[in-house]
């Protein structure tokens, strides 16, 4: 593991995150007698994240600068990690769906449990700031489901789907749905140990959605582009909303799709099914 | 503005206040990258609010903002970056991001 971010694997650094050192930093930095008056910063045996270079009780009362070098998000990172572990050491492929809030990330879902459900265990972790409707819908859809509701929280984070994979029990071999607070800017943040992101845009939200919210769409790896079905109604260029995305992340897949009338839903599952069989169910290429 | 950064710095106020041992903090320094989705204006905004009754209450927060870097990886030259996607002079746009993307604490005064 990185010590300076936390880390532990470039492919899957959680966005916004990208390294700017590298990996081989000399590490005596940290020990540098400059980093502070007095401060001998001794390895404290068995610190739970390797980083060795906390204070004992006489250096903490000391006066002077304390070098950290830590990175926010470490945290939530090596908790990402132990979830996406988790979902490997079961065969478990584990997507977290990213929309603004009326996208259509729960009727893409519906349709695929009621397209799929009966030859593909798909359970689903809803996260919403308030009610447990979303849950509601999916399990009237016929999957199992769990709703979070984060408050006046706007994304959710890796120890909340931590806790819900506890609660939800997927078995070996499922697919795990990770519907996100409907926000294009903040679940961008947080790796919550998924495979992959899935970013929806539908078309009413109008075509410049992937560069107005560029962090989201280079941290995806497929766009799918919900609603198709409404083209004919409103102002939406499909080839300038896929220019857009691809400038903001040359290897986004795009989908087009209809998740109400059905358009291009055999491309979305035939998606699905390559990422299912794709090396230990991590078949998403990440992209950098 | 986001919401996000009042989590940020609530995540800070965590990494501080475990490293400093309950000492109180008397200054510290943040690395915001300026291709992170965090800005520094709305850290500095949620600050107080969110360090008061921590180790951090009353603490002078300063902000390294680390301007964005980025290679080419059609061509391999560097380009900087102002936002967090751009074209390559060889009219590339698949870019490896060299520096930018940081939202690092730095370090930090105990008194």
């Amino acid at each position: 593991m990185c010590a300076t971010c936390g880390c532990s694997d470039h492919q899957h650094a959680p966005e916004g995150h990208t390294h700017s050192h590298s990996h081989d930093h000399d590490h005596a930095r940290l020990h540098d007698p400059d980093a502070g008056p007095g401060h001998d910063l001794d390895h404290l045996p068995g610190h739970e994240d390797g980083h060795g270079h906390h204070h004992d009780d006489r250096d903490a009362r000391a006066r002077g600068v304390i070098q950290l070098e830590r990175d926010v998000l470490a945290r939530n990172a090596l908790l990402a990690e132990r979830n996406r572990g988790w979902f490997l050491g079961r065969g478990i492929l584990a997507l977290n769906l990213v929309s603004s809030p009326g996208a259509g990330k729960t009727a893409l879902l519906e349709r695929t449990i009621r397209d799929l459900g009966a030859t593909l265990p798909i359970l689903v972790i809803e996260g919403d700031q308030a009610t447990a409707r979303d849950a509601e819908r999916i399990r009237a859809a016929g999957a199992r489901a769990l709703q979070i509701t984060t408050g006046t929280v706007c994304h959710l984070d890796a120890a909340m789907v931590a806790r819900a994979l506890r609660e939800l029990d997927p078995p070996p071999g499922s697919v795990v749905m990770i519907e996100n607070v409907g926000n294009l800017v903040c679940p961008a943040l947080f790796d919550l140990g998924e495979h992959g992101k899935v970013v929806i845009v539908s078309v009413p939200e109008g075509d410049d959605k992937p560069i107005k919210y560029p962090h989201m769409f280079r941290a995806s790896d497929v766009m799918v582009l919900n609603k198709i079905d409404l083209l004919p109604h409103v102002r939406f260029d499909v080839a300038r909303c896929i220019a857009f995305a691809r400038q903001v992340n040359p290897r986004l897949e795009v989908l087009e799709v209809s998740a109400t009338r059905g358009d291009g839903l055999e491309a979305w599952y035939a998606w699905l099914r390559a990422c299912r069989s794709g090396p230990g169910a991590t078949g998403v290429a990440r992209s950098g | 503005m986001a919401v996000h950064e009042l989590g940020i710095v609530q995540q800070v106020v965590e990494i501080v206040s475990e490293a400093s041992r309950g000492a109180r903090v008397t200054r510290i320094v943040l690395e915001i990258g300026n291709l992170s989705t965090v800005l520094p204006d709305a850290v500095r905004f949620c600050f107080d609010l969110a360090t008061a009754g921590t180790v951090l209450e009353g603490a002078t927060l300063e902000i390294i903002e680390i301007p964005g870097l980025a290679r080419c990886r059609a061509c391999g030259i560097e380009i900087p970056l102002e936002l967090p996607f751009g074209t390559c002079s060889c009219g590339g746009t698949d870019l490896e991001w060299l520096a930018g993307g940081e939202l690092r604490v730095k370090e930090m005064e105990v008194a």
